[in-house]
């Protein structure tokens, strides 16, 4: 009876931390998921990884950045226009970048080798960067936090509080929210259904009338516009954006996408919440500056013993 | 002859032209110097020993490949020509409305048998839904347009006997089911014409009756004109009104079933030698 006590008293000293870092692993999750989603997308239509995309990511937070300091200067304080013109307008911009890389940079490659567009990529996410760093500075650019404060959840004895911030509360809603509206685009419109045909058979899908170009644009469209997303979030999280920040969180995105099965959008969503929780879960508990080294560790343990990834469908030959 | 009359004045009811059609592969000279008519309201008929060019002919008329000589005149409705030749791929299927089935099946297979009818029909809903945005929002007209997409894949699916199986993923069905389906996703997409590449492979004698009334109802029902490659003998000589006979890639016959039969040059290249397989 001793140590069941014992246990019990364990438990409850341990739990605060534990769900401090259950709810930044969420947060982080969410991030990491919609960016996923742009890499699960872009390789479920033609095959490709898109390496650009964590770049455009980095674009899309350096987008809601601006709009916000624009917001300071115009005098708009109020926190929910603020919020609604970063996302409105963030969105939009980094949508018309992923619509010119793709027809920039992938289109014309269509149909050559399936390296080209590879190459390319890697290509442009360099472009981009360097794009950044000029008109930007290289610099880290620091942003004032927009929403702070939280709902205490736990206290410990000792002092110790586990927090949910609002933003934090703001992040998952909106993901989730995102996450519903992108699954009922995807299984109940017209788009939908024609994006899902020419990840099958995209020679057929011309066949029947549907406009296979277009339809891929509009697949990069949406994946940057669900980074530009995220990366307004990252911005109003860590509010420290760089030029070079889109590879980082890029490559762990990659990850989630293949951890979760590669082409399948929940799967995306997945692998972006676990990769997220690992991290928290490793930085609370171990030590945060090998959390990259857990992030990456999985996507090895993941391409050895689970090619396809958690949700994913075993490659079909295609005729 | 006959083909260089139609380019001067095409008869009303000419629906495909076929002018002195080449198609060459390095050396390899796929289709020769073939030129033929295909009328509305008509089943016309191409077949000829393996290898004769007909599926690179299709290949040819659906944009999968462009032609080295030769001209693919499309008469469409109220007058419009198309020159197949030179339009991509997608418009031909969504402006000339030239649909198509594969020898081997090439269906959506990880889709429901309705939904691979509804993506025949995106490009009446792309526009309904104001390119997605408006139907996203549950716009009226998008309901509509979706309804009565839903009633015509519907109508397809009874008119196929694939009602039962709507919500089943297509590729699960029966080889003789998906056969029809693909037929059904064709017709989805309202074509004027219709090219059929062996639809008959693979079904027993049942199964293959079935499909001669079913394109024969096409035929009366819808007006329009098919184009039918089929080894399938009882099928062709069943149901064409018109045959053209392909052989190393140059046509060496032309006309009517019967025409056909008795074709001396039609039995040594087809019947006659391969016949006994």
């Amino acid at each position: 009876m001793e140590w069941l006590f014992e246990l019990f008293h364990q438990v409850n000293y341990e739990l605060p931390k534990f769900v401090q870092f259950l709810i930044v692993g969420l947060t982080l999750g969410s991030i990491y998921g919609l960016i996923a989603i742009g890499y699960t997308m872009v390789y479920g239509i033609i095959g490709m990884i898109n390496f650009a995309h964590g770049d455009i990511y980095m674009i899309g937070a350096f987008q809601a950045m601006i709009v916000l300091l624009i917001c300071g200067t115009l005098g708009i304080s109020w926190v929910p226009l603020q919020l609604l013109l970063m996302l409105v307008v963030a969105v939009a911009l980094t949508a018309a970048y992923g619509w010119s890389v793709e027809r920039i940079a992938y289109r014309p490659l269509r149909g050559t080798q399936r390296l080209a567009p590879l190459i390319s990529a890697i290509g442009m996410s360099i472009f981009l960067q360097n794009y950044v760093q000029l008109v930007q500075g290289p610099r880290p650019k620091p942003v004032e936090p927009v929403i702070s404060g939280g709902v205490t959840v736990l206290t410990r004895a000792d002092g110790f509080v586990a927090q949910l911030g609002y933003l934090q509360i703001v992040i998952v809603l909106l993901t989730v929210a995102l996450m519903a509206g992108f699954t009922l685009l995807i299984t109940r419109t017209s788009l939908g259904r024609a994006q899902r045909a020419c990840e099958q058979d995209m020679k057929m899908a011309s066949l029947l009338g549907v406009n296979v170009d277009r339809t891929i644009s509009l697949t990069f469209v949406m994946g940057a516009g669900l980074a530009a997303v995220a990366g307004m979030m990252v911005t109003l999280y860590w509010g420290n954006n760089d030029f070079h920040m889109g590879f980082n969180a890029g490559i762990k995105a990659f990850t989630a996408a293949v951890l979760g099965g590669i082409g399948s959008l929940p799967g995306a969503m997945l692998g972006g919440v676990l990769i997220g929780l690992i991290e928290a879960f490793w930085s609370g508990y171990f030590t945060a500056e090998y959390k990259d080294v857990a992030a990456f560790s999985i996507l090895v343990l993941v391409l050895i013993f689970r090619p396809t990834g958690l949700l994913g469908r075993p490659e079909v030959e295609k005729v | 002859m006959s083909a260089a009359m139609a380019a001067v004045s095409p008869a009303a009811d000419t629906l495909l032209n076929v002018e002195r059609l080449t198609m060459r592969f390095g050396g390899l000279i796929a289709i020769n110097d073939v030129s033929f008519v295909a009328k509305r309201r008509q089943i016309t008929g191409i077949i000829g020993p393996n290898g004769a060019g007909k599926t690179t002919l299709f290949n040819c008329i659906t944009g999968f490949y462009k032609p080295t000589v030769g001209r693919l005149t499309l008469h469409g409705d109220a007058g419009h020509t198309y020159l197949l030749e030179q339009m991509d791929g997608f418009r031909i299927g969504q402006k000339a409305r030239v649909a198509r089935t594969f020898q081997n099946i090439r269906l959506f297979t990880g889709m429901s048998v309705l939904e691979n009818l509804m993506v025949a029909q995106h490009n009446k809903l792309m526009l309904a839904s104001g390119y997605t945005v408006l139907g996203l929002f549950g716009w009226p007209s998008f309901r509509r347009a979706e309804r009565d997409a839903r009633d015509k894949a519907v109508h397809w699916l009874e008119k196929t006997r694939l009602i039962g199986v709507a919500d089943q993923p297509a590729g699960s069905l029966p080889y003789g089911d998906q056969r029809r389906l693909e037929i059904a996703r064709a017709m989805c997409t309202d074509p004027i014409m219709l090219c059929l590449d062996e639809p008959a492979a693979g079904l027993n004698p049942r199964e293959s009756a079935d499909l001669n009334s079913l394109l024969l109802s096409i035929r009366d029902e819808f007006g329009i004109g098919l184009l039918l490659i089929e080894h399938d003998m009882s099928v062709v000589m069943g149901i064409s009104d018109h045959i053209v006979v392909l052989d190393y890639g140059r046509k060496i016959a032309e006309g009517t079933p019967l025409d056909i039969r008795n074709d001396p040059a039609v039995i040594r290249a087809y019947l006659g030698e391969d016949g006994q397989e």
